[in-house]
């Protein structure tokens, strides 16, 4: 197992340099360079820029040297000194910027893979025990709804009627008074009176996709002789189903970790900021329009990392799960 | 020979209805009641055909796409009016319907005359804003094929009648609302779909290309052609999609003519979508790499691209055709995210995504439901038609497995 692991990990560092060099590319991408747009602010508010300090910066920020250079310093800065660059919008260290944020995603994401997992297993169980009954055919409608709807579309909906009908504004992750507050019991019910939008928001189309795996496995597990023999045996029904083709079907809610969360955060990113949640969504989008690079590479290099843990998480809890995967 | 015993019964032997001795084979893989001479020569294409065609609900879905491409062809003709056209008169007007009988106050009798109702302003004196409410007294007939203002159809021919209208030009017909400007929503969601759709096709026929290309040289070559191709692959789904694109799409520059957005904003979403159908284009070529033909074709000399393209893709058409289906409606939403976003396509193009900006804000839409729900409608109806009918030519494009 252990060597298992440290295969997998090492497994992940060639996409882990491929993931840099698209943020690092992505931050590369507009024109002119990070000294330009910080030029041209500093020229709309009427300050003078002396030759000398331009060619300074420019140094400093080794805005001369070649691509791969500037590459290399930039990445080893991130694994060494944990340093992501400097935000000019914000004149901060990106570093002091993000952590907040990419927690907050990371926390709407878990909170909606729960919300996946809860709802994706009972109604998948039934789909696939009552099978095109009235019940099914509602959720197969609900689940192919919920899978085209966009969560934008769904969040702007969802705000829509909670406005109009029930007078109710929905942004962010606290009312007012409850946003600086230290935690209390009253606090943790205002974050999940805001929260729970965005979850169904981005948890939908995940359920929808995971409910009809679930219904597609476990019917192919329900029709298996070991299953007619533990009825036969007089075993009570909820058993026969609960105890072994529920558990076998049960594989991709975890393997589900590995392609549901880059679903996730890639739903929260957009679902954020249309509800003006204080994830990296807003922020990200923010520095992109400002084309703030850094900032926004960095969100975009952490969000793909995160990506890449859950799928190594996910790898590791099957194996661990599931006894007929062999460590090779 | 073990596995002659292993075969289920064959069904009844079937003899040709006009009594021919059966020369072929002994035992008809035919059932009983099919018709031998229709079946045994059926290709594969119309075995797929027949298939796909017992599959309503994909036939359904398979209708709606076509008409939503027919108002995307013919939008100047389907639009009431031009998608710019401003009315100052009528800003957030609300949806008019239409009604086709006037009744007569004095004789009480109903006569056929199609036609919408007026409106009338009102001034909330608080917020001196202005509202409208529609008017049961003011009668508006409209018609089919009425003129209106003249526009070049596909900017060719220069024509003015359009499908449907109000008779008398200056009267309003905004059969779904306007905007914040007054311009007719029912127009600019026609308009729109020409875009919308039109990037969803685009865009799947350059993932096409490059998810060919890449998947069928990984399956055909294998080894470090093929890790490496996955490997970019892997790359490319690890990143979030919405991150990527918006990280992408920003660095357009602002100065840009909007063709020139439209044709990057494409590409983008092509970029990333080509993944799903490289790694199905590659799993079929390890498959189907070690058929007879293949060999056969190898052994006559065919030379590898000749082998690739003519023998092993042409056996892949429907396999592709079924996921490049089910590529477009991520296409058309990621279009539609960008814009309504603000960084994909901007005004003045008219996009599903881009009449979706108009409805960012909460309190617009409280004024003017209709600027979320109508281009929020097309946008989920043609991606579950593009859902349904992918699904139907999955389920079609391989007729010889049960």
């Amino acid at each position: 197992m252990l060597g298992y692991i440290v295969k997998r990990v090492f497994l992940m560092i060639p996409t882990m340099i491929g993931i840099s060099i698209i943020s690092f590319f992505i931050i590369q991408l507009p024109p002119g360079d990070y000294l330009t747009s910080v030029l041209a602010s500093m020229a709309d508010g009427g300050q003078n820029i002396d030759e000398a300090e331009i060619a300074r910066m420019r140094r400093i920020y080794g805005l001369d040297d070649p691509m791969i250079v500037q590459y290399w310093k930039w990445i080893s800065g991130i694994v060494l000194r944990g340093d992501f660059g400097y935000s000019f919008e914000w004149g901060r260290p990106v570093s002091e910027l993000i952590w907040d944020r990419m927690g907050a995603t990371l926390g709407v994401s878990v909170a909606a893979l729960i919300f996946v997992w809860a709802v994706s297993l009972p109604i998948g169980i039934y789909s696939a025990v009552r099978r095109h009954s009235f019940g099914d055919h509602i959720f197969t409608f609900l689940g192919f709804l919920g899978l085209a709807i966009p969560n934008f579309i769904l969040a702007l909906t969802l705000m829509y009627v909670s406005f109009a009908y029930f007078g109710q504004s929905v942004g962010g992750l606290f009312s007012p008074e409850y946003a600086q507050a230290d935690w209390s019991l009253a606090r943790v019910w205002d974050l999940l009176k805001h929260l729970w939008i965005p979850v169904v928001v981005v948890g939908t189309s995940g359920t929808a996709a995971l409910i009809r795996i679930l219904r597609a496995n476990l019917t192919d597990e329900l029709s298996k002789p070991y299953v007619v023999t533990a009825r036969a045996k007089g075993l009570p029904e909820y058993q026969v189903i609960l105890k072994y083709p529920v558990r076998i079907a049960l594989n991709p809610f975890v393997s589900a970790i590995g392609w549901v969360l880059p679903q996730l955060i890639s739903g929260v990113t957009i679902t954020a900021i249309v509800l003006n949640l204080p994830t990296a969504g807003p922020m990200l989008i923010r520095a992109l329009v400002a084309q703030d690079m850094y900032l926004a590479g960095s969100f975009i290099l952490l969000m793909g990392v995160l990506t890449l843990i859950g799928m190594l998480v996910s790898d590791l809890l099957l194996a661990a799960l599931d006894p007929r995967i062999r460590f090779t | 020979m073990t596995d002659a015993t292993q075969r289920p019964a064959p069904d009844p032997f079937i003899l040709p209805e006009d009594g021919h001795e059966e020369t072929a084979p002994a035992i008809s893989p035919l059932r009983p009641g099919e018709d031998p001479e229709n079946i045994a020569v059926a290709g594969q294409w119309q075995l797929i055909r027949k298939r796909f065609f017992g599959n309503k609900v994909a036939v359904a879905a398979g209708v709606i796409v076509i008409l939503l491409y027919l108002i995307a062809a013919f939008v100047e003709f389907l639009a009431p009016a031009s998608p710019t056209a401003a009315q100052p008169r009528f800003t957030y007007a609300p949806p008019q319907s239409v009604a086709f009988f006037v009744e007569d106050p004095e004789t009480g009798t109903r006569r056929w005359l199609p036609h919408v109702k007026g409106y009338t302003m009102e001034v909330d004196l608080e917020s001196l804003r202005r509202t409208f409410t529609i008017d049961d007294d003011q009668v508006i007939p409209i018609g089919f094929f009425v003129e209106g203002s003249s526009y070049r159809l596909w900017g060719l021919f220069e024509m003015n009648r359009r499908l449907i209208g109000p008779l008398d030009p200056s009267k309003p017909m905004n059969l779904l609302g306007t905007d914040s400007l007054g311009r007719d929503l029912l127009s600019r969601v026609i308009y729109g779909t020409r875009v919308s759709m039109s990037i969803g096709l685009i865009g799947v026929v350059t993932s096409l290309v490059i998810g060919t290309i890449l998947g069928a040289l990984s399956g055909y070559y294998g080894g470090w052609v093929d890790l490496s191709i996955q490997r970019l692959i892997e790359v490319i789904s690890a990143i979030p999609t919405i991150p990527l694109w918006l990280g992408l799409a920003a660095a357009i520059p602002i100065t840009w003519s909007p063709l020139r957005v439209y044709f990057i904003i494409t590409l983008i979403v092509s970029l990333l979508a080509w993944t799903s159908l490289a790694r199905e284009v590659r799993g079929r070529f390890f498959s189907l790499k070690g058929e007879d033909f293949v060999t056969a074709a190898l052994l006559d000399g065919s030379s590898q691209r000749r082998v690739i393209f003519r023998h092993i893709l042409p056996s892949l058409t429907s396999h592709i055709l079924a996921v490049v289906t089910l590529a477009i409606p991520t296409m058309i939403v990621a279009e539609t995210a960008l814009s309504f976003l603000g960084i994909g396509l901007k005004p003045p193009v008219v996009s599903w995504g881009v009449l979706l900006q108009d409805a960012q804000n909460i309190r617009t839409v409280a004024t003017a439901p209709w600027l979320l729900v109508w281009p929020s409608l097309m946008v989920v109806l043609s991606v579950l038609a593009f859902n349904f009918l992918g699904d139907g030519l999955r389920d079609a494009a391989d007729p010889y497995e049960n």
